[in-house]
């Protein structure tokens, strides 16, 4: 059983904090199979096309048949921990100041051996469940899992420093005004968040759920209107090195495609609300998050960018839109580059239409604001960078990867 | 003496009062709302261009965006439906000397306080003239309703019904414009017409017939308490934005003080 998390003491103000280091970040180009799956956090090894073989650590060629066929699937986790030992002292400088750390070798049920980080209720000799994640440096690792979940799993400390858990952690969420915001400070609340911010723009303007949204535990209001950038730095003034989970929910979901949209006030406002407020966010938290990526239990950890899954591909019908997101998925790509460096995840979620007003006309299925954050809590524990919430986006992501040009006209029929 | 350098003598001597009817453009002033699905008037914002550093080493500048109905702001005839076929109705063509005028200042400040949904009548304009004379023509009608001194949330003042804020009745605003020939009708709310105007027979009345006979607004004025209720001369120019439908811009009051 793990030791639960003890609410960390508050820090004292005059202490150094820890730079943040990275574990050793060098994968070859074919071992980003690997990264892409923990991203995702899927479970997926090489499987040779022509004789069947699953290989780790990944190859170019088959050991077997000398295949070079050999895509990426997912895989049964299942396996047994051979043997383990624990290390004390590293030359590394990242695993210097973790020792002790546990490491093993577990045998999958499908063939492959490995050399695993250990969650520390794994026992020498029993059935584990092997699972990959991103390490601080953003590279796949594999950590073996107890078979069956345990008491407080997710607090062992060597998965901790894999994965983003909102418990004890200071969130910020950009914007409480909407059914998606008020339904993630809900989620961080149940999640054991110790602060939630809730960015408000215009506090003057009454908005729905604004009574039982003070009402959420731990919860502290703050004025914050991403299309104002000295509203951005004053919040960030205040607060940055307080936040370790930032959830961009600020949104502006309108229909309408490119040609037929009379002018561009609503796609100046798109991008502002939502390209823009990113980079005012990025340019204003992001050198904080950064410098704190290893400041103790509560140490910043992601950064979170609620997109729509149009982002990868536009939707005609809300064409101005899905071009907006595009751009939100890109600078988010630059931003998860730039936060590496403090070990600062950048997690995209992808959705599709929520079930809001916004998207009134949108028939089902249509995911629910809450939904949506339980699935935004359930990523950062999991500390996965790429999430596919819900029917719609998920069907998306399969057809994508398949045959993106049939995907596209059949967005736009 | 000129009648010019006798004014610039009693601008010197302080006889004359320069008073600033403006509220500073910033971010977080209100900006009037609109139903979400249809167009939006952009708030002030402000991107820092350079200051003293990298991107230019010895100067400081912004660059700024904001709608023409922005902060305190002039409206133009051509701002309403009513206006729009007029001659020179646009900020840019309207004759500058109509940038000058004298200004008559009604306090509905108690009234207002009392009820944020009062509305200015005849009787009530009848009753001020009793006391201080009958508008000239071509003044200014600047009601003062201390709405400039409430923070934000009660100065838009929005209700589950929509915003409240006092402003004119549509008879007024048509008598003022027939009967008084008025330059303008000025306000300190967010718009020269009340936050239930949409309910009013027409609809916001102040921009149908002031802008319909090619008469001028002025909104989110400040410190209207500093005047006296005749006797004022404002100073209003828009910017000369070419076929503006209005302008953010700087309002002075001349005031002479008493000897």
């Amino acid at each position: 059983m793990t030791d639960p998390l003890i609410r960390p003491r508050r820090k004292d103000p005059l202490r150094k904090t820890r730079e943040p280091l990275l574990p050793q970040g060098v994968r070859s180009r074919t071992g980003h199979g690997l990264t892409a799956a923990a991203a995702e956090g899927r479970f997926a090894l090489q499987v040779c096309a022509d004789c069947g073989f699953t290989l780790y650590p990944p190859r170019d060629v088959c050991p077997r048949c000398l295949s070079a066929r050999l895509p990426f699937q997912d895989v049964p986790p299942e396996g047994v921990l051979l043997a383990e030992t624990t290390i004390r002292t590293s030359t590394d400088v990242y695993f210097r100041e973790r020792t002790p750390w546990r490491i093993g070798t577990v045998v999958l049920d499908c063939g492959p051996s490995f050399v695993a980080h250990l969650h520390g209720d794994v026992i020498e000799g029993t059935r584990v469940r092997m699972t990959l994640r991103l390490d601080k440096s953003g590279m796949a690792v594999a950590i073996a899992m107890p078979e069956r979940s345990t008491a407080h799993q997710e607090d062992d400390v060597q998965l901790r420093e894999l994965t983003c858990d909102p418990k004890f952690r200071r969130v910020l969420i950009t914007d409480g005004r909407n059914a998606t915001g008020q339904a993630m400070a809900r989620a961080m609340a149940a999640a054991g968040a110790s602060i939630i911010f809730i960015g408000i723009a215009d506090p003057w303007k009454p908005f729905p759920g604004e009574a039982t949204l003070r009402d959420v535990p731990n919860a502290e209001i703050v004025s914050l209107d991403l299309t104002d950038t000295q509203s951005v730095a004053d919040v960030a003034g205040e607060i940055a090195h307080r936040i370790d989970i930032l959830v961009n929910t600020t949104e502006h979901p309108r229909a309408g495609g490119i040609m037929h949209r009379h002018g561009l006030t609503i796609a100046h406002e798109e991008m502002d609300i939502r390209y823009f407020g990113l980079l005012r966010l990025a340019q204003h938290f992001g050198p904080t998050m950064r410098a704190r990526g290893a400041d103790g239990v509560n140490a910043a950890a992601a950064f979170v960018n609620l997109l729509s899954v149009h982002a990868l591909i536009n939707w005609p019908l809300y064409g101005a839109f899905s071009a907006a997101e595009a751009a939100c998925l890109s600078a988010a790509q630059a931003l998860r580059a730039e936060l590496r460096d403090g070990g600062v995840k950048v997690l995209n979620m992808f959705a599709g239409p929520l079930d809001t007003e916004w998207f009134q006309s949108v028939p089902p299925p249509k995911l629910s604001p809450a939904t949506l954050a339980t699935a935004t809590v359930d990523a950062l524990r999991k500390g996965i960078e790429d999430c596919y919430v819900g029917d719609i986006a998920q069907d998306i992501k399969g057809r994508l990867d398949v045959q993106p040009k049939a995907l596209e006209r059949e967005l736009g029929a | 003496m000129s009648a010019l350098m006798a004014f610039a003598a009693a601008l010197a001597a302080g006889t004359i009062r320069v008073i600033d009817l403006t509220h500073t453009l910033a971010p977080e002033f209100p900006t009037i709302v609109m139903p979400p699905e249809l167009g939006q008037c952009a708030p002030f914002r402000m991107e820092e261009v350079s200051r003293y550093d990298e991107r230019g080493p010895a100067w400081y500048w912004n660059n700024f965006s904001m709608g023409e109905h922005t902060g305190t702001h002039f409206d133009a005839p051509i701002h309403w439906v009513t206006g729009k076929e007029l001659p020179d109705n646009a900020v840019d063509t309207i004759p500058p000397a109509h940038f000058l005028a004298p200004a008559c200042v009604i306090d509905c400040s108690k009234d207002s306080a009392a009820d944020p949904d009062f509305v200015l009548t005849i009787p009530f304009v009848e009753a001020w003239e009793a006391r201080h004379g009958r508008i000239p023509p071509r003044s200014w009608v600047l009601l003062r309703t201390d709405w400039h001194k409430l923070p934000p949330k009660q100065y838009v003042n929005l209700l589950d019904d929509g915003p409240h804020s006092p402003g004119p009745e549509p008879s007024v605003v048509k008598w003022l414009v027939e009967q008084r020939d008025v330059h303008g009708f000025g306000t300190e709310t967010i718009g020269t017409d009340a936050g239930q105007a949409a309910h009013f027979n027409p609809p916001y009345p102040a921009h149908h017939y002031m802008h319909g006979r090619g008469r001028y607004g002025l909104q989110c004025l400040a410190n209207l308490d500093q005047l006296p209720p005749t006797g004022a001369l404002i100073l209003s120019a828009p910017l000369k934005i070419r076929q503006g439908s209005g302008s953010p811009l700087r309002v002075l009051a001349l005031v002479e003080t008493s000897p």
